[in-house]
């Protein structure tokens, strides 16, 4: 049996989403933009699906962007937003604890004469609306913020920065809810959002899916220049069949938010009680994070040496993201809230989905602490 | 405490006289039936007034379909409570907070129940100061404020709203009768639809259909555009006119110049018969003076004359900058834009003519007997009932 925590790094394709994928693969494999009568009928399930996923928003339909997942919407985003409208000003606000798929984006920017502040977060890894405040200035174009971290969890305040920048009617606001779709509520247009990025392979959905969705009147500098597709802001041939699977998994992920966040939270309080009671285990997720995301730290322990541990008996959890665990050293995250060296390079995410059971929980703990006394003998 | 109310001020139609009844009472119609899909939520009439009873529906989605009604001028979320000083108080403070982006206020009562122990002016004060000490950061200013804080106190209850927005304005559809609207799939003929709608005209459609010429997709085009502009009124019926042979006719009797002037007096004379057969008073176009060579004067004056019905030309003085504008607001200009032929852009003359003459087209057509042909078309129109739930689209309910 598999116990699979690593939900965050990527989730387990629900059946219903494959079957889909490869019926619309095998029957719908014309293109929309053929003007044939094959073409008109993809094209049909093209706008349907843009219809359905717009409801599931509860915004327009041509608001839509299909794109292949996080790291493009996000960069679409960013990168759109900048070079667009870069006459106005070359000033972003972003927070320091943001997907590297903002962070290089931002990273990028500044070497082509843009300025970034990255505001700082509190211990709980959440960023000041005061601070957000203060570092707004006349030249200042976009704010990108999170809405749920990807590390420990975290929940911005969406809602707050939303309500401040309306007085900021020439700034843009972009969130990253990759983490949070399905798990945390987001009201995009109660939030006054303009810009949002979600990922399909998270919500049990495939990798190279996703949406972007840009409010009306929001003009982006596009990635990608070609056949003028998705409003000509993300041209190339439409992946229906991701498309049209994203959509479901979308549908799934909405008629199971409540359950699944009732469910999660459940086991995510199970957890952090059990890891309260584990002798050099500290937990860094700070209270009303996200229901899905705990991460701990087991100072004196290479992480890497506990997911191999783990690994053995087929269970899986992460270090950091995955997209960062591959520079080494410390959690740039756990660093911004303020935790030591430690702590910082001894980090461990345990991400869970609707589909975890208590059972399972109740194995990895025995599982996670039979590793660390392990490993505290053999040093020993 | 919420918004429990939707307050509604009708702009043009308070103008009208002894018949205001009748435009009342269509507008509470129209907006009863726009929201069959808010069980519980009602729709009131006081003296002058509308009031919609969310009924603890969201507002926001209730808003947003009511600002697709023609008619209505202006709307406002309202709080409804007792005639009760201490609950004004509150529902007052309440309406003000929602404002989060202003920072100036003004209160304004009105006191319609004259049983009501405090007069408006010092009713204004009570508000006033209740605003100001418990809230931060707004200050009174009555002469440019951010939010107008308005109370009504009326006999059944007092009202308070502090926002307004603006409605379409506008005359409530089914108030001035039908048109037959010339529905090519164009960016022009459904923002025309969307012009004769705002005064209060019901629409029909007619479509011209050219297959082979012409694809499915194209009429799925126009279908789809109709049912864009169901948004704004009552369901629309298509009427779909096999076209083809006649065109044809046309391209092998008539001389090539005057093929698309003569093409446009049949499709006139076709309209004329369905307005006929439907009890339809007028038809409209999305012509607009000098833009194609079929709607220079010349030609509209060789064209019309075939009926003595009149044409409505809502478009007839804009340039097409300002109807691209007005259809990406009403959401056809994205349908329009697809590119696919429809009946006027094949069978196009190299050089049509910009100034046909009348005489040569009447003397033209003479030469042959189009009779039959005109007949087969009126008699071969499939008529399609599009409403705001026609699916349009497949659902692929399976799939999606």
């Amino acid at each position: 049996m598999v116990i699979y925590l690593d939900n965050s790094a990527t989730t387990k394709p629900d059946p219903e989403v494959l079957a889909s994928f490869q019926k619309v693969s095998e029957e719908y494999y014309a293109n929309p933009s053929s003007i044939h009568q094959f073409g008109g009928n993809a094209e049909k399930l093209l706008v349907a699906a843009k219809r359905q996923a717009a409801q599931l928003l509860q915004v327009e339909q041509e608001e839509i962007i299909f794109t292949s997942g996080g790291t493009e919407g996000n960069n679409m985003a960013v990168k759109g937003i900048a070079l667009e409208h870069q006459q106005r000003g070359k000033h972003i606000i972003t927070s320091s604890i943001e997907h590297p798929s903002i962070y290089e984006a931002c990273k990028a920017l500044e070497k082509l004469g843009f300025e970034v502040t990255y505001l700082p977060v509190d211990e709980k890894g959440i960023v000041s609306v005061d601070d957000m405040k203060k570092a707004i200035r006349k030249d200042t174009i976009l704010v990108t913020i999170m809405h749920v971290n990807n590390e420990i969890g975290s929940i911005q305040p969406i809602a707050e920065i939303g309500k401040l920048l309306q007085q900021y009617p020439k700034i843009f606001f972009h969130v990253d809810n990759v983490q949070g779709f399905g798990k945390v509520p987001l009201h995009l247009k109660n939030a006054a959002i303009d810009l949002c990025t979600i990922s399909g392979h998270k919500i049990h959905g495939l990798k190279g899916t996703g949406i972007l969705y840009v409010r009306k009147g929001v003009a982006l500098f596009p990635l990608f220049h070609g056949g003028e597709q998705e409003l000509a802001i993300r041209s190339g041939t439409e992946n229906l069949a991701g498309i049209v699977s994203l959509v479901k998994a979308m549908r799934l992920a909405k008629e199971r938010e409540e359950e699944g966040i009732r469910h999660m939270s459940e086991l995510k309080s199970y957890l952090i009680r059990a890891f309260e009671k584990m002798e050099g285990v500290f937990v860094n997720t700070p209270e009303n994070s996200a229901p899905h995301i705990v991460n701990i730290s087991v100072p004196g322990i290479k992480p890497e040496v506990i997911i191999h541990m783990l690994g053995e008996q087929n269970i899986y959890i992460s270090t950091k993201s995955a997209c960062s665990s591959k520079v080494k050293d410390e959690s740039m995250v756990l660093a911004a809230c303020g935790y030591s060296k430690n702590r910082t390079t001894t980090a461990l995410r345990i991400s869970l989905s609707y589909e975890n059971t208590m059972q399972e929980m109740k194995i990895f703990v025995d599982a996670l602490e039979r590793s660390i006394k392990q490993f505290k003998t053999t040093m020993e | 405490m919420q918004f429990d109310h939707i307050l509604i001020r009708y702009g043009e139609m308070a103008l009208k006289g002894k018949n205001i009844k009748q435009f009342i009472t269509q507008l509470q119609q129209n907006i009863q039936q726009k929201l069959q899909d808010f069980p519980g939520v009602k729709v009131k009439r006081t003296q002058g007034r509308m009031f919609i009873l969310l009924n603890g529906h969201d507002p926001v989605p209730v808003m947003e379909k009511c600002k697709k009604i023609f008619g209505i001028q202006s709307l406002s979320l309202a709080i409804k409570v007792d005639n009760d000083v201490e609950k004004i108080k509150e529902a007052a403070l309440y309406a003000l907070k929602e404002n989060t982006n202003c920072k100036t206020f003004k209160v304004t009562v009105k006191r319609i129940n004259k049983d009501f122990p405090v007069p408006s002016q010092e009713m204004n004060q009570v508000l006033g100061r209740h605003l100001l000490i418990h809230t931060d950061g707004f200050t009174v200013d009555v002469h440019h404020p951010d939010v107008e804080v308005k109370v009504e106190i009326r006999n059944e209850a007092t009202y308070i709203t502090s926002s307004v927005e603006r409605g379409l304005g506008g005359l409530p559809v089914g108030s001035s009768g039908k048109t037959l609207l010339l529905l090519s799939g164009g960016i022009d003929s459904p923002v025309a639809g969307f012009l004769a709608m705002k005064r209060g005209v019901e629409l029909e459609a007619i479509h011209f259909h050219s297959p082979p010429y012409t694809s499915e997709r194209a009429k799925q085009k126009v279908i789809d555009l109709t049912k864009q502009l169901t948004k704004y009124g009552k369901s629309i019926r298509v009427h779909i006119v096999p076209f083809t042979k006649l065109q044809q006719e046309i391209f092998r009797e008539m001389p090539e110049s005057y093929g698309m002037t003569i093409m446009r007096r049949m499709m006139f004379r076709i309209a004329e018969a369905v307005c006929k057969k439907e009890s339809i008073l007028s038809i409209t176009t999305g012509e607009s003076l000098g833009q194609v060579a079929s709607q220079t004067m010349e030609s509209m004056h060789a064209i019309n004359e075939v009926t003595n019905y009149p044409i409505l030309r809502p478009l007839v003085a804009m340039d097409k900058q300002e109807v691209i504008e007005i259809a990406r607001k009403i959401g056809t200009y994205e349908i329009s834009i697809l590119p696919y032929e429809d009946c006027c852009t094949i069978f196009v003359p190299k050089a049509p003519k910009t100034k046909p003459n009348r005489d040569k087209v009447i003397y033209y057509e003479s030469a042959h007997d189009f009779g039959p042909s005109i007949q087969e078309a009126i008699d071969g129109i499939e008529t399609i009932k599009i409403t705001g739930n026609t699916d349009v689209e497949p659902t692929f309910e399976d799939l999606l």
